[in-house]
């Protein structure tokens, strides 16, 4: 029962915290709101016996991709004065186009019939000695092709990030 | 230790579902291109939590490993992102959407 409790409450603050990214003016605030739903996420998955996801999932998300955020955000000097925002047309067809398709993915969800529902969750499978052996298995080409992708990120990031000296 | 006894997985597609469309509104809200990045990541980590929520309770391990790939590509991702937009703001001096309209400046 506890249990249930504590998804209510991992799911308030997800929402809640997610809300508030899209809502507050300030984009430091939107990132620290972030940050907290991400910690929410990391709640459930550990709910979900996902624990090495979990630990994963804080480690990149809130370690670094959030950091990395942050600091761009410092870097660019924005406030509250100059932040931008559409026009109230734009953004009453935003929350209708928005709203409609929430009503339109909850409405498919609730008529489909869940075969798995009923069915009783295993607690071994989010565990580093079961993940790992897939990983090292018969994932193992994929994993070893994302170094690459991350090379050519890190080639790209690098190449941008450059200052360009002489000017065209 | 059962974790998840009494909790359903409707309730996860819809926690998901609801994350998911906070994320679509905010790409359409906002006019900061940091924020729609930000509601960018919203989206992805909605997906993340239901693949979790169905590879758990299916018992199967590969649905995990894939949140794994995701993350991976999502870091270097981020990565680039952030690097265009910062060369975006040196070149411009904004990052509002509606003032990158044109390609060129």
């Amino acid at each position: 029962m506890v249990n249930l409790y504590l998804f209510y409450f991992l799911s308030f603050l997800a929402i809640f915290c997610a809300l508030m990214v899209i809502i507050s003016r300030n984009p430091v605030n939107s990132v620290l709101f972030l940050i907290l739903t991400f910690f929410a996420i990391a709640g459930h998955y550990v709910l979900l016996n996902a624990q090495f996801l979990a630990a994963v999932h804080i480690i990149v998300y809130a370690g670094a991709i959030m950091v990395l955020f942050l600091y761009v955000i410092m870097m660019m000097n924005f406030n509250k004065e100059s932040e931008p925002s559409k026009t109230f047309v734009s953004q009453v067809v935003a929350t209708i186009a928005g709203g409609i398709l929430l009503i339109t993915l909850t409405g498919a969800l609730r008529i489909t019939d869940m075969q798995i529902a009923s069915g009783h969750p295993c607690e071994c499978t989010g565990l580093v000695q079961n993940l790992g052996r897939v990983l090292f298995g018969s994932f193992l080409l994929p994993f070893e092709v994302s170094s690459l992708l991350f090379l050519a990120a890190m080639t790209g990031v690098v190449l941008l990030g450059k200052k360009n000296t002489n000017n065209t | 230790m059962q974790l998840i006894h009494n909790i359903s997985i409707n309730m996860y597609l819809l926690l998901s579902t609801v994350l998911f469309c906070i994320g679509v509104f905010g790409v359409l809200l906002r006019r900061n291109a940091i924020i729609i990045f930000m509601s960018v990541e919203l989206m992805l980590n909605a997906v993340n939590l239901l693949m979790v929520a169905f590879s758990s309770f299916l018992g199967d391990t590969q649905g995990q490993v894939f949140v794994f790939f995701i993350m991976a590509v999502a870091a270097a991702e981020v990565a680039v992102g952030l690097a265009i937009l910062t060369m975006i703001y040196r070149n411009t001096g904004s990052v509002d959407i509606e003032s990158l309209n044109k390609l060129k400046h």
